[in-house]
């Protein structure tokens, strides 16, 4: 074996008929191996990150008999908690998105059809990173009524400010 | 764009169906069709889980009562199956990224899997009986 020089392609080298290019080598190329990289460096960030939140959440004290408004409130209430989230939300997000669009790739061979769900995956995708990024900075922990006071449910620390 | 880059010989050119192959229905392609399917699951969870959790700002009152839907025993079956992912899908994660950074990867890929597997079993086990005593218990 080693005497012998075995010359086989590496896959997607660069020298595929460009018949079977979507678009120019050059301009995709980049854009994969960016998307490569994005999900072997997000990965294990990712893992710390849901494994302390489902922890944290689910394992210690009550489990989910504990998760309430007041929960939530207890952890935003500290940066940490919402950089931790914040975090999350845009890594995973992008992490699933590019995921998904792969899979998109892989199973549709109609242009139209291929298109038309990474559109809606994108929208989707935008939508939800916004929407999360929005509650996270503006979320108000000591909610009041019309007249001025505080809702019922509001977590204990609001009641002694 | 390759996923799970389980480098491979090239299978003998008469075997057309590619069954029986050396990575045809071996450890390489089952562990890329669960990470497939775990990782749509996931993320399809992603998509609810962030706008049940925006309810927190429409009023306590809204959020607390649909997170109260999934204090029963059904829902903690739905959401150990769902962890139970999560858990597949990190560790197998962390093989793909040794198998393509790791110099030794494509060689132990397959010992590598093993490792996920019983990793994954006492992730899993711990979590699921402190996740169900926790739900049954309350």
């Amino acid at each position: 074996m080693s005497a012998q020089q075995l010359n086989i392609a590496a896959p997607r080298s660069g020298d595929i008929d460009p018949k079977y290019l979507r678009q120019s080598a050059s301009s995709s190329s980049n854009r994969e191996m960016f998307k490569w990289l994005f999900m072997r460096i997000s990965g294990p960030i990712l893992l710390v990150l849901i494994f302390v939140h489902l922890f944290s959440n689910l394992m210690v004290g009550d489990g989910v008999h504990g998760l309430n408004f007041g929960l939530v409130a207890g952890k935003w209430a500290s940066p940490l908690w919402q950089i931790w989230d914040l975090t999350m939300l845009w890594l995973a997000m992008i992490h699933g998105t590019i995921g998904v669009g792969t899979i998109i790739d892989d199973y549709t061979s109609k242009d139209r059809t291929r298109v038309g769900f990474k559109v809606a995956l994108y929208l989707a995708s935008v939508a939800i990173i916004v929407l999360g990024t929005l509650v996270i900075f503006t979320f108000e922990p000591c909610m009041t009524d019309a007249a001025g006071n505080l809702m019922d449910n509001s977590p204990s620390f609001c009641f002694n400010q | 764009m390759s996923t799970a880059t389980t480098a491979q010989q090239s299978p003998p050119a008469e075997k057309k169906s590619g069954r029986g192959t050396l990575y045809r229905g071996k450890e390489g392609m089952w562990s890329w069709v669960g990470h497939r399917i775990t990782g749509v699951v996931i993320f399809l969870f992603l998509l609810v889980h962030v706008l049940d959790t925006a309810l927190v700002r429409v009023s306590p009152e809204a959020y607390d009562a649909v997170i109260g839907t999934y204090k029963n025993w059904y829902m903690a079956l739905g959401e150990s199956g769902l962890v139970a992912a999560v858990i597949y899908h990190a560790f197998n994660g962390i093989r793909i990224v040794l198998v393509d950074f790791w110099k030794k990867g494509t060689k132990y890929h397959k010992q590598m899997l093993w490792a996920v597997m019983i990793l994954w079993v006492v992730v899993f086990g711990a979590f699921f009986v402190r996740h169900m005593m926790l739900v049954l218990g309350g």
